[in-house]
């Protein structure tokens, strides 16, 4: 969901944003308290991610007894790995999250063009019902979607937990913001020299909104790779489950409270996203201020 | 190739992406209405017209008022925390806070983290006995509290999950607003002998509003929405203190097998977030304008 009147949103400036975040100077410096302040609550918010590395790290007897003699484990990951596929989930969310943004770059690229650059009756209209989607989310329709996929002979699938979200009304709208960017002139000049509409937005629109692509593909990626109650709801098998999916299913059931060992399957759950994150941090957040909104 | 002249065009490109929004955003809104005024099809008995039957259940169902209530008390609080702990962050980071980048770093990874990888975390955080607050309360001799079994405290302890997870989210929004925001003004602030304080309620405040009705709307929204820790931490109890409404739509549907029950419930939902979507539009129309 996104407010074209908040500073964020995609019509905004990317040059800006682009510059990355500047340092601010004119505000002074931060006293004291500021910093105390500051870092008070920042060691509060890293505190739980600290504690689940501490767990994961060590064995289970060192769980919540912290002595920096405490020696340092893998076993909790080879554990866990062992005691369920998480191999498999990895695989499933993978093939999930690609699937799901790959669907979602093709429809939404479309029919952002049609928006864009077309003019023909009933747009708005059409534009209207693509816009209620950010309103009502398949998310809060957990049980009339399940009747169709389940109609549909999807339940238990990748495609089941995948096919309600390919349409995004949300990439719609922000690719259709950035190709209202994009010059008419090029688009005519392009046209002059005998492209179609397919070359045209092959070769003019899609490679003049790869910033916004990115971002779109950063948020959706982070959505869906975090997603869980849908999976949770469409699946019932290790073939499909995606890793949160399958993560709760090895918390609650399969392990009693071998915290060490559930906190190693949180961290590997989290890892590749958060991997990505920590490398591409820049991108992340710009992509998230960029598109408003998961 | 002319613009005006193929007018299938444009449907064309439409097409697949207006099926699917169809089928599985605006025809489960409609099925949603159209079965919640029937029974639910159970062995030996075929779905069949009940009218508003399954509204007055609803009524007469206190769990469901008690979703209500912890939804909305969920939003009432989490929301303005989350919100005012964001700013907090984000004029931090703004200024020039040693270790700053760290500190956003901080700030901001539990946004990216899967909700339900991090509420098992907390779960143990709030584990009696052996959990992280209760050694520590135990070390200080405050004695052992189970935070998510006691009815009065289990809905505050997820509310903590919530905010802890949402306010660097927030606080990217309000750190890009701050930055557009002209030094000059500072600058000027500073001349006239201005507070910090004066100068945040003066002017930052004034200026960042329309990222605070995003992110409040956007708050609002997720408070309805998520309930993947409910699922993980609590299953809606103890004696439903924690049922969100979504997660007893999940319940009534998917444990109990009564979807025209659960299609009631979602049409309430649904009707909640038309509010939230109206309140939107109102807000935001003197400021902008779809073009």
């Amino acid at each position: 969901m996104t407010t074209p009147a908040s500073p964020t949103s995609a019509t905004h400036t990317p040059a800006k944003l682009r510059a990355g975040l500047p340092a601010f100077s004119a505000n002074g410096r931060a006293n004291l308290i500021d910093t105390a302040g500051a870092w008070l609550l920042g060691l509060l918010w890293l505190l739980p991610l600290l504690y689940a590395f501490w767990s994961a790290f060590h064995s289970s007897a060192y769980a919540t007894h912290f002595s920096l003699s405490a020696p340092l484990t893998l076993e909790n990951f080879v554990h866990a790995w062992q005691a369920a596929p998480f191999g498999r989930y990895l695989i499933n969310t993978f093939v999930l999250v690609t699937a799901i943004l790959a669907a979602q770059l093709v429809l939404a690229t479309l029919a952002a063009y049609a928006f864009a650059r077309f003019t023909f009756r009933g747009s708005e209209v059409a534009f209207m019902i693509v816009l209620l989607q950010l309103m009502v989310m398949p998310d809060v329709l957990i049980v009339e979607n399940y009747r169709t996929i389940a109609w549909m002979g999807l339940r238990d699938t990748i495609l089941g937990i995948a096919l309600p979200y390919f349409a995004s009304a949300f990439g719609i709208f922000l690719l259709r913001q950035a190709f209202k960017t994009v010059p008419r002139e090029l688009d005519d000049a392009a046209r002059v020299e005998g492209a179609n509409a397919w070359q045209v937005l092959w070769r003019v629109y899609v490679p003049l909104a790869r910033p916004v692509y990115v971002a779109y593909a950063l948020v959706s990626i982070s959505h869906h790779w975090n997603n869980f109650l849908w999976p949770l709801i469409v699946t019932n098998s290790v073939e499909a489950r995606p890793l949160t999916v399958g993560l709760q299913v090895f918390a609650s059931t399969d392990q009693g409270i071998d915290w060490s060992m559930i906190t190693a399957a949180t961290l590997m759950t989290a890892a590749p996203l958060f991997i990505a994150f920590l490398l591409f941090q820049r991108q992340f957040v710009q992509s998230f201020m960029r598109a408003g909104i998961r | 190739m002319n613009r005006s002249s193929a007018s299938w065009v444009p449907w064309l490109l439409l097409l697949p992406a207006l099926v699917l929004l169809v089928a599985f955003t605006h025809y489960p809104a409609v099925a949603t209405l159209w079965h919640s005024v029937f029974s639910t099809a159970r062995a030996g008995a075929s779905s069949v017209y009940v009218g508003a039957e399954n509204y007055q259940l609803l009524v007469e169902d206190p769990v469901f008022w008690q979703a209500l209530r912890n939804n909305l008390l969920f939003a009432l609080i989490t929301v303005p925390v989350a919100i005012v702990l964001s700013i907090a962050m984000a004029l931090w980071v703004h200024r020039q806070v040693p270790g700053r980048a760290l500190l956003r770093l901080a700030y901001f990874t539990p946004a990216i983290l899967p909700m339900i990888a991090v509420a098992n975390i907390w779960l143990f955080f709030y584990t009696p006995q052996y959990g992280l607050i209760a050694q520590i309360s135990q070390a200080f001799g405050w004695g052992d509290h189970n935070w998510l079994g006691q009815p009065s405290t289990a809905l505050p302890a997820l509310m903590v999950v919530t905010i802890w997870k949402e306010a660097g989210f927030f606080m990217i929004f309000y750190l890009a607003a701050l930055q557009q925001i002209s030094p000059t003004l500072a600058e000027a602030a500073a001349l006239e002998g201005a507070s910090r304080w004066q100068f945040f309620r003066r002017v930052q405040w004034p200026l960042l509003m329309p990222t605070t009705v995003f992110v409040v709307i956007n708050a609002v929204i997720n408070a309805f929405r998520l309930v993947d820790h409910i699922v993980v931490m609590t299953r809606g109890g103890p004696d439903n203190a924690t049922q969100l409404l979504l997660y007893y739509i999940y319940q009534v549907a998917f444990s109990f097998w009564d979807t025209s029950y659960a299609a009631a419930l979602t049409v309430v939902l649904l009707t909640l977030l038309a509010v939230v979507a109206f309140v939107k539009f109102r807000l935001l129309d003197s400021r902008t304008h779809y073009q």
